[in-house]
């Protein structure tokens, strides 16, 4: 073994396939893969064992975040700083806060879910070497991919290429590190 | 309910698709497809308009608001009718990428990208009119929490500084959820290009998207979280404006009605322009597949539905100022239908009132030429409530010793020209290079109508089948 290996990689024609070959290499024990689609197949994710909640908590912490900063800014500037006595009102007159304060929560919170879900992708990513897998352009167009990476503990070079023939793969090849 | 979204998803694509066919005839539109007649024509108008507009924001900064027509009583002129204006187009983008997605109408996914670029345009034009409206844009930094020499800090209490954060978050949030549902399609354009620098800018902007299912499952949560979080910041932005008005005390602006009402004529005005761009740029690029008349009948609908809120707001605008036998209010009523002005309310109430009726016969909603020129007509409306609202309010109020006339100055109408056009010109360079339908929702699309298709009669709706095969 010249190159190493970063998995063995097979193609699809159709979601149904790709879901079906992905509960089949589960149950046979595999944990280290990822599938590939043009578009998110509904079930893909729990069927290749992955489940994860960071976004929606990041969104979640980011929001209350942008409230509190949105909400004491407010506060720090009207009533501390910069005190301005306008008709004998209260200088913390909280209501007329509530705008800016929704508004700075939807900010944060809304940053939190796009650079949320690029980081916790490892994106922005220039290199990645399933790009070397034959075909693969067409995983952003119209083909469903499965790869069994070379980590995971049942992975061997024959066995799992045989075991990826026998779910009905278009192609099954070898993807270079 | 179930049933119904079911039988309609087969209307959303006509013609037999599968997913090359569909990627290829959006991507090839932004992939040196060669492009119809008519979109050099719009382009080279639209670029010439905006030339005068550089012009004339040149001229002003020079010489100052001076040359626009506002004046003492009307500090607000076609600045402030332009910039709601443009606001409330922008308005359609987000409810058709937002709350049709949360709403889970299928029908959205052909025409949100279109939308919600046009919502990101509307809201740049939007923003240049209160900028240079401040008369220093130079120092339009001050409206901002920044520390400054000066030691000042903006007045929280004001709806005017409601509107900078409301406005401001509305543009960077309408940016963030248009670009993530475009990196997907960026991926989709970086793996078709021949092209070397096709292949690096859009590499560059897919940011190595592979369309792993990892990526996929954190990427739907995202999506949705900021179609949910869009949902409440899209009612926020035109309440926040329309407070602008209501929470002053001019007569004719001083009411509770105003943030529904506000809300509603955004959406209908944005429906109208989606309309306009909708219609003509399908037909050139043969989008008729993509774009139905179902989706053309459906958004006829919503804006025959808001068009009946709008008209209801009028009403109760006049009935509110008539019930509460305030001088000024009730002189207001009189002024704008026999007032100088009354000519602009009359054809207000023709615009937006009366013809946008024809579309409840559902033989007017399949007819393209006609529905082009309601939603022209509507746009025009629309933008004639705005007039009437700030003149007519502004130019006689309380005291007849300083009432005043406004007349919008030569500068007023190329500016206003300008942002048309510049408009237009970021809309057909959109057009042009990026796709203007979502491919990878109309994939999904495609998957789950072929599901129906094969699935035995009386099947579950599409997403229930899905959430089946997964289980």
């Amino acid at each position: 073994m010249s190159v190493p290996l970063h998995g063995i990689i097979a193609e699809y024609e159709t979601a149904e396939e790709l879901l079906h070959a992905a509960r089949r290499a589960r149950e046979a024990g595999y944990t280290r893969m990822d599938a590939y689609s043009p578009f998110p197949v509904h079930g893909l994710a729990e069927a290749i064992g992955f489940e994860d909640y960071k976004v929606p908590w990041t969104v979640f912490l980011s929001g209350v975040a942008g409230a509190i900063a949105g909400f004491a800014m407010q506060y720090y500037i009207s009533v501390i700083d910069y005190p301005l006595n306008v008709g004998g009102r209260p200088l913390f007159s909280w209501p007329a806060y509530i705008p800016v304060t929704f508004e700075t929560t939807v900010l944060f919170a809304a940053f939190g879910a796009f650079i949320g879900m690029l980081a916790f992708n490892g994106l922005p990513q220039p290199y990645h070497p399933i790009f070397n897998a034959p075909r693969f352009e067409r995983a952003s167009q119209d083909r469903f991919f499965l790869c069994i990476e070379a980590t995971d503990p049942l992975f061997d070079r024959t066995g799992t290429r045989h075991f990826l023939e026998s779910t009905g793969a278009r192609l099954v090849s070898e993807v270079e590190e | 309910m179930q049933e119904v979204v079911q039988r309609e998803t087969g209307g959303l694509i006509e013609g037999k698709h599968n997913y090359e066919s569909v990627t290829q005839k959006i991507a090839s539109v932004a992939m040196g497809y060669k492009h119809p007649l008519p979109w050099y024509v719009v382009t080279a108008l639209a670029s010439a308009g905006v030339f005068m507009l550089i012009v004339t924001i040149s001229w002003l900064l020079l010489r100052g608001v001076g040359i626009w027509g506002i004046n003492q009583p009307n500090g607000w002129g076609f600045d402030i009718i332009n910039f709601v204006w443009w606001i409330g187009i922008g308005h359609a983008g987000t409810l058709i990428s937002a709350i049709l997605l949360l709403l889970r109408q299928q029908w959205r996914t052909s025409i949100n990208r279109f939308a919600e670029a046009m919502t990101i345009f509307a809201v740049m034009c939007a923003g240049i009119y209160p900028l240079l409206h401040t008369g220093r844009p130079w120092v339009a930094y001050w409206l901002l929490p920044i520390p400054n020499w000066t030691g000042a800090w903006p007045q929280f209490r004001s709806p005017l500084i409601w509107d900078v954060f409301a406005v401001t978050t509305y543009f960077t949030v309408s940016l963030l959820f248009w670009f993530t549902g475009l990196i997907p399609d960026f991926a989709t354009l970086r793996d078709r290009a021949k092209k070397r620098i096709s292949q690096i800018i859009y590499g560059i902007l897919a940011m190595g998207w592979r369309g792993s299912a990892k990526h996929w499952h954190r990427y739907e949560s995202a999506y949705l979280l900021l179609a949910g979080l869009s949902t409440p910041l899209v009612v926020s932005v035109h309440s926040i404006v329309s407070l602008d008005f209501a929470v002053s005390l001019i007569p004719g602006w001083h009411t509770t009605v105003f943030p529904p009402y506000f809300v509603a004529g955004a959406i209908y005005s944005g429906f109208a322009m989606v309309l306009t761009l909708v219609i003509p740029i399908r037909a050139w690029y043969k989008m008729q597949d993509f774009i139905t008349m179902k989706h053309i009948d459906w958004m006829a609908k919503i804006m025959l539905a808001t068009g009946l809120i709008v008209v209801y707001g009028y009403i109760m605008e006049i009935f509110t100022s008539l019930y509460s036998g305030h001088t000024a209010e009730v002189y207001l009523v009189s002024n704008r239908f026999f007032g100088p002005y009354a000519p602009l309310f009359w054809a207000l109430l023709i615009c937006n009132g009366l013809i946008p009726q024809v579309l409840w016969s559902a033989k007017m909603r399949q007819n393209l030429p006609l529905l082009f020129v309601i939603s022209l007509i509507v746009n025009v409306g629309m933008w004639l409530e705005r007039f009437v609202i700030i003149v007519t309010s502004l130019h006689r109020d309380f005291l007849p010793s300083s009432w005043g006339m406004y007349f919008p100055t030569i500068w007023d109408w190329t500016m206003f020209i300008g942002t048309i056009s510049f408009f237009t010109f970021m809309m057909f360079l959109f057009v042009r290079y990026i796709p203007m339908i979502a491919i990878f929702e109309m994939r999904d699309l495609l998957h789950q109508t072929d599901k129906h298709r094969h699935a035995p009669a009386g099947a579950p709706a599409a997403h229930v089948a899905t959430t089946e095969v997964s289980s």
